[in-house]
């Protein structure tokens, strides 16, 4: 990171299911936990309906970092989602680091409705990593 | 020129069209082009004498069935090779096309050729020489079946730091100047509207400038994930040299890695994305 970058604060887009996730980072908020304020959340039904455009497009407006969070295998309320999700994103975060994108700055998580403290820890994680990363500059610049 | 194969498909050509089993015969002719066959429509007997068959015969034909206005004209005969092969069973595996709309006339084939008269890369790693979905076979039997492993192409780019290939694919797609020929040319990009032509909401900028063009090339890439049948059209189709093959490579690789699927002539495979498994690999999920 350089000088410039001193004080630099991440933008972490989260796109986390509504039945597992979501409820998972309500549960850290009304226990009142504290994690960092990095993370803008986006409620998707499920990570079956995850697009793989979904990052391109956040990346693309700016995000340094992409969060992609579900409900554990089995667990999907739709059944079957999550899996499709799986084997969606192995073959895609492969692809992408292809064409030379740091998959540092892309996780992926199974988070439950119970698994508040996890939502923090892997928040925690993750904001602390893309924030020694630096801004995501590289692709930043193909977006101007 | 008029090698065995010419002159097999010529005469079934000729027996299909005067019976009356197809409406129309799609095979290669003579082209005016560095010699180079093109594509040809054939509707009488006639006409079937300007069919030819030899290396220079690379385009993919099937690309003509996803279009509704060719096979709306009824039944029709198609010449294909073992890769265009691949593409017509996948359209047909997604209920694109029904067995019995098509005639299929498959060659045996040693390998076509670019236009200076190289092997095309594909060739290099063709697996159905000899194919074997077809209602008609020309052509002696080819002995070299290539096993379809890309790992010295691909590992120079896989060995590049994430940085090296950023900018590598940054020059690449930096060329792009959006024709979508690639797509035109792919038998296997048929929906009718295009996630780049969808615009409310607008998920793929359509200026050629770099932002869109990196969208467009990668998920273009994807959406052929298991089921790209490695004809090649969309790298030859693209005006700008564009190395696309290497992205379906990549694509088919990690396919076979992950979930051990590959794109093969049998019309009941179950391709990966359609399926699941409750074991599937998740290594890179906390």
């Amino acid at each position: 990171m350089s000088e410039a970058d001193q004080g630099f604060e991440p933008h972490i887009v989260a796109f986390i299911c509504n039945w597992c996730t979501y409820a998972g980072a309500d549960l850290a908020g009304t226990s009142r936990m504290q994690y960092q304020p990095n993370v803008r959340v986006i409620r998707i039904p499920c990570t079956g309906r995850m697009d793989p455009l979904f990052v391109l497009k956040a990346f693309e407006r700016g995000a340094d970092g992409v969060l992609i969070s579900g409900c554990h295998p089995g667990d999907c309320h739709y059944g079957e989602g999550n899996y499709h999700a799986r084997r969606k994103f192995a073959i895609f975060r492969k692809l992408l680091e292809f064409v030379g994108i740091d998959l540092a700055r892309i996780q992926f998580s199974w988070i439950s409705a119970a698994e508040g403290g996890k939502w923090v820890s892997v928040i925690e994680d993750f904001t602390n990593r893309v924030r020694a990363l630096g801004p995501y500059r590289a692709y930043q610049e193909i977006s101007l | 020129m008029n090698d065995e194969r010419t002159l097999k498909i010529r005469e079934i050509a000729k027996e299909l069209l005067s019976k009356g089993e197809i409406a129309v015969f799609i095979g290669y002719g003579k082209g005016t082009h560095n010699g180079k066959a093109r594509p040809i429509f054939v509707r009488t007997p006639e006409e079937a004498d300007e069919l030819i068959f030899d290396s220079t015969c690379s385009n993919n034909l099937v690309t003509y069935l996803k279009f509704p206005e060719v096979r709306d004209e009824g039944v029709v005969g198609i010449v294909v090779k073992g890769c265009d092969a691949k593409a017509l069973v996948g359209l047909i595996r997604e209920s694109q096309l029904m067995r019995e709309q098509v005639r299929i006339v498959a060659v045996t084939c040693e390998g076509v050729v670019t236009d200076d008269g190289q092997l095309q890369l594909r060739c290099q790693y063709c697996d159905v020489a000899n194919p074997t979905f077809y209602d008609f076979l020309v052509g002696s039997p080819v002995e070299d079946q290539k096993p379809r492993d890309f790992s010295g192409l691909l590992e120079k780019y896989e060995t590049m730091s994430v940085e090296e290939r950023w900018e590598f694919w940054q020059s690449q797609f930096e060329k792009c100047i959006r024709c979508y020929a690639c797509r035109q040319a792919c038998p296997l990009c048929y929906c009718t509207r295009c996630i780049v032509e969808k615009n409310q909401p607008q998920w793929i900028e359509t200026s050629s400038h770099l932002r869109g063009n990196f969208a467009w090339n990668i998920i273009r890439a994807f959406h052929l994930a298991g089921r790209c049948a490695g004809c090649g059209a969309c790298e030859d189709a693209c005006p700008v040299d564009i190395p696309l093959m290497l992205l379906n490579y990549k694509l088919e690789k990690e396919i076979w890695d992950y979930f051990h699927y590959r794109v093969d002539l049998d019309p009941e495979s179950v391709p990966p994305f359609t399926t699941f498994k409750t074991d599937d690999r998740g290594e890179f999920i906390l």
